[in-house]
């Protein structure tokens, strides 16, 4: 029961960013789960970017996101074919949909210039929130030395990333 | 015998006179780090850079002299014409970075 509570709690904490469960010890099918639906919610939102925004350093940054999180994916997916791994959904996982679809929501009603800011505000919040659960919670959980390996390929791209949305971020103000 | 001599010394005269053979170097692209960081060559020798990342990547001079794309898991190659120093990156991962020292 406390658990619950503590866990709702971040929930709320962190609603304008991604919450993660704190404490409960993923298993490997969990944070392949959760390693790949953040991939895929980063491309559903920079292919929302790339229909709507107007500013090129914003454009680029989105095929960027695209490429990279595509082949990440692509990488995650044959190695849990060759690990025999189904990735299992969870409560880290849905969440994070939930939340995601909510803000794709959230910048669909903004055009212009309003929407390039908002897209790249949200880009630098959300690869912090997953660079930081990578360090912190899927890296440390994670047994298969190739799952890791793979992790921690991806925490250096996705620091890139959060470095390229903050100078994209910064040239736009 | 003499013939022989002056034949032997003609060709050690030329092997003398044709300069040193073109090199390859090879430069790894690897989890998003340009190994090694620094290489040199000489201008004719052919630079290979091997990507073995699942990413594109690119090397790409800052001073304009080239920009070789590089497919995931494929190697490019360029021939180096122009001495001096580049610096070159990654356009879509612009921490990698390295530099190329060609000597004429």
């Amino acid at each position: 029961m406390f658990h619950r509570i503590s866990a709702a709690a971040v929930v709320i904490c962190l609603t304008s960013s991604v919450a993660l469960a704190q404490g409960a010890k993923l298993t490997d099918p969990q944070i392949a789960h959760i390693a790949y639906t953040a991939g895929e919610i980063d491309i559903k939102a920079a292919k929302q970017a790339l229909d709507k925004a107007s500013n090129k350093d914003v454009k680029e940054f989105a095929e960027g996101m695209v490429r990279d999180h595509e082949a990440v994916n692509k990488q995650a997916l044959d190695l849990v074919k060759k690990l025999k791994v189904t990735p299992e959904d969870n409560d880290t996982s849905r969440t994070l949909s939930k939340q995601a679809s909510e803000k794709l929501g959230e910048l669909g009603k903004l055009k212009g210039a309003a929407f390039d800011k908002a897209y790249i505000a949200n880009e630098v919040a959300y690869h912090k929130t997953v660079d930081n659960a990578l360090e912190t919670q899927l890296i440390p959980s994670a047994s298969n030395a190739e799952l890791k390996g793979l992790l921690q390929t991806g925490l250096k791209i996705f620091q890139g990333h959060e470095q390229h949305a903050e100078h994209v971020a910064a040239e736009l103000k | 015998m003499s013939g022989r001599i002056a034949f032997l010394s003609t060709i050690v005269l030329v092997a003398a006179s044709v300069p040193a053979r073109a090199a390859t170097i090879q430069i790894v692209m690897e989890k998003l780090e340009i190994s090694p960081a620094a290489a040199s060559a000489k201008v004719g020798d052919t630079v290979e850079w091997i990507n073995k990342d699942a990413l594109v990547h690119t090397a790409t001079a800052r001073n304009g002299d080239f920009d070789v794309n590089l497919p995931p898991n494929k190697t490019a190659s360029l021939v180096l014409k122009k001495a001096g120093a580049v610096d070159y990156y990654c356009r879509f991962h612009p921490n990698m970075k390295a530099t190329l020292k060609v000597a004429p």
